[in-house]
């Protein structure tokens, strides 16, 4: 265990060290703060259209870090030969994945508590309400939702020699799941067999990450997702998680180290 | 006395590039046995199959047959790293953290107790000359300097082997003295020492015993001053007769 912190402990110290996070955080802090400067005559619709595109923002940034983040991780092991002093230590394959699994996803944990708090804050000094378990709920499903995209990422640095098309492949795919993924049991339907048998295969085998994008609770203030919902869709990411963090190691373990 | 490293038979092959190719054999049958406190220098020429032996003998390679062990345990399983210390040749560590970090991030993954781990960084610092520089990030270090703290990280478990392949490569004549009198300091400690590298001047100095391999094959092995003896010639013109090296001559 104390090997899985110490290589997540440097992954969020990367994060935290380059300026990807900042840039991304200014430039989601001044689109926020213009726009929720700006009143349109005390209309709550054009409010949470302000919200909308806060919290838009918000997932997009969210994603880059995840993605941008994880991707570079093995391939730049392995790029600056710094795998072989890593793996010349009493530390295991399946640790080093462990360990940057657990470093890109604690990191996008900060950078959300970070983006969610400040979004709260311009948002709760305008409304002049705090609906901080609405907020707890929907930080909690989005940092589970990343968890998933962070292990997939993974996968895909170790299936791809280059991080820029393991990022855009996944952030396709990502984006794909995310806009099409609930309709594809309806697609499904109006295809011909096999292609309908397909479809549908391909809607239970996708990760549904749209399920995890709660935004609404926030812009509309809706009731909240019960305990149980909550404690299910975790499970259901957490097996997403393993099985992409077990095919990860499958492959790693057989990979040369050197690029 | 005890054998620190030893293969048996070690054997290593590589699938074929492509279809049509044959399957490349980067070591063949090596027998290599090295005793506790030995310096032992690994020589030959480029693509000879040192890097891969110690690939394999650090575990990032598999053997296709044979054996090869580290204080008498397989080199497959992770414990057997526990007492070593690696330095790749040309490496460039986390260029985002200091020297320092870089250390106690290597002394967590020993789980070296803080203030042990504090009192060894210091420690490291100073041998390798970098304690000026500690708080720097490594990105703004020159390639010694770098080399530098290849060395520290490999000896921050305070391991009773160390494997050091080409330590000395890209090296400044300053920077191959300071790596060359670390390596004395080492063996003078009672360290075993293994070493690959192609400055044969510098394997005659620090070596008590070398092995010749070319194209995955043990050619020669023994101690430098009977090798030296028994060729009647100097280690470099030993290594040019091993491999085959045929000098042209100028008309």
């Amino acid at each position: 265990m104390k090997t899985v912190l110490a290589i997540s402990g440097i992954v969020i110290k990367e994060l935290y060290r380059r300026k990807d996070f900042y840039v991304l955080f200014v430039l989601t802090a001044v689109i926020t703060l213009l726009m929720g400067s700006v009143s349109f005559f005390h209309d709550t619709n054009s409010v949470r259209y302000v919200k909308d595109i806060a919290l838009l923002l918000i997932w997009i940034s969210a994603l880059v870090i995840a993605i941008g983040t994880t991707a570079r991780q093995i391939p730049a092991e392995r790029e600056n030969r710094t795998i072989f002093p890593l793996l010349a230590k009493p530390v295991t394959r399946w640790q080093v994945i462990l360990g940057k699994f657990a470093g890109c996803w604690l990191a996008c944990g900060l950078a959300l508590i970070v983006l969610y708090l400040f979004f709260g804050i311009v948002s709760g000094s305008r409304d002049h309400h705090w609906p901080l378990l609405n907020f707890c709920t929907a930080l909690w499903l989005h940092w589970v939702m990343l968890g998933v995209v962070v292990a997939f990422v993974l996968l895909g640095s170790v299936v791809f020699t280059a991080p820029s098309s393991n990022a855009t492949i996944t952030f396709i795919v990502v984006l794909g799941i995310l806009f099409l993924g609930r309709y594809l049991n309806q697609v499904a339907l109006q295809q011909p067999e096999p292609l309908r048998s397909i479809v549908y295969g391909l809607y239970f085998l996708i990760p549904h990450l749209e399920w995890y994008d709660v935004r609404d609770l926030i812009i509309y203030d809706q009731n909240l997702v019960g305990w149980m919902d909550c404690a299910l869709a975790t499970l259901y990411a957490v097996i997403y998680m393993a099985v992409f963090l077990l095919g990860t190691w499958l492959v790693f373990r057989r990979k040369a180290l050197n690029l | 006395m005890e054998a620190i490293v030893e293969t048996k038979n070690l054997r290593v092959e590589f699938r074929a590039q492509s279809s049509g190719q044959a399957k490349k054999v980067a070591v063949k049958d090596l027998n290599l046995s090295i005793r506790a406190g030995e310096v032992f220098g690994f020589l030959g020429p480029n693509g000879a199959g040192k890097t891969t032996t110690m690939n394999v003998l650090l575990g990032f390679v598999n053997a296709t047959s044979g054996a090869a062990s580290l204080f008498g345990v397989d080199v497959r399983e992770p414990i057997a790293r526990q007492r070593i210390g690696y330095l790749p040749e040309l490496t460039y560590y986390y260029k985002f953290l200091t020297a320092e970090e870089l250390l106690r991030f290597y002394a967590r993954i020993f789980s070296i107790p803080r203030t042990e781990a504090d009192r060894r960084i210091d420690q490291l610092l100073k041998l390798v000359e970098l304690e000026s520089a500690r708080q720097r990030p490594i990105k703004t270090y020159s390639k010694g300097m770098q080399q530098r703290v290849g060395l520290a990280q490999a000896l921050i478990n305070n391991p009773d082997l160390l494997i050091l392949d080409e330590p000395t490569s890209g090296l400044d004549p300053l920077g191959r003295m300071k790596v060359r009198e670390i390596i004395q300091r080492l063996k003078n400690e009672g360290k075993t020492v293994f070493f690959s590298s192609h400055e044969l001047g510098e394997v005659e100095t620090v070596c008590d015993r070398v092995a010749i391999i070319n194209q995955g094959e043990l050619k020669v092995e023994g101690r430098v001053a009977d090798l030296v003896e028994k060729h009647q010639a100097n280690l470099e013109q030993i290594f040019l007769n091993i491999i085959g090296y045929q000098p042209q001559l100028s008309a």
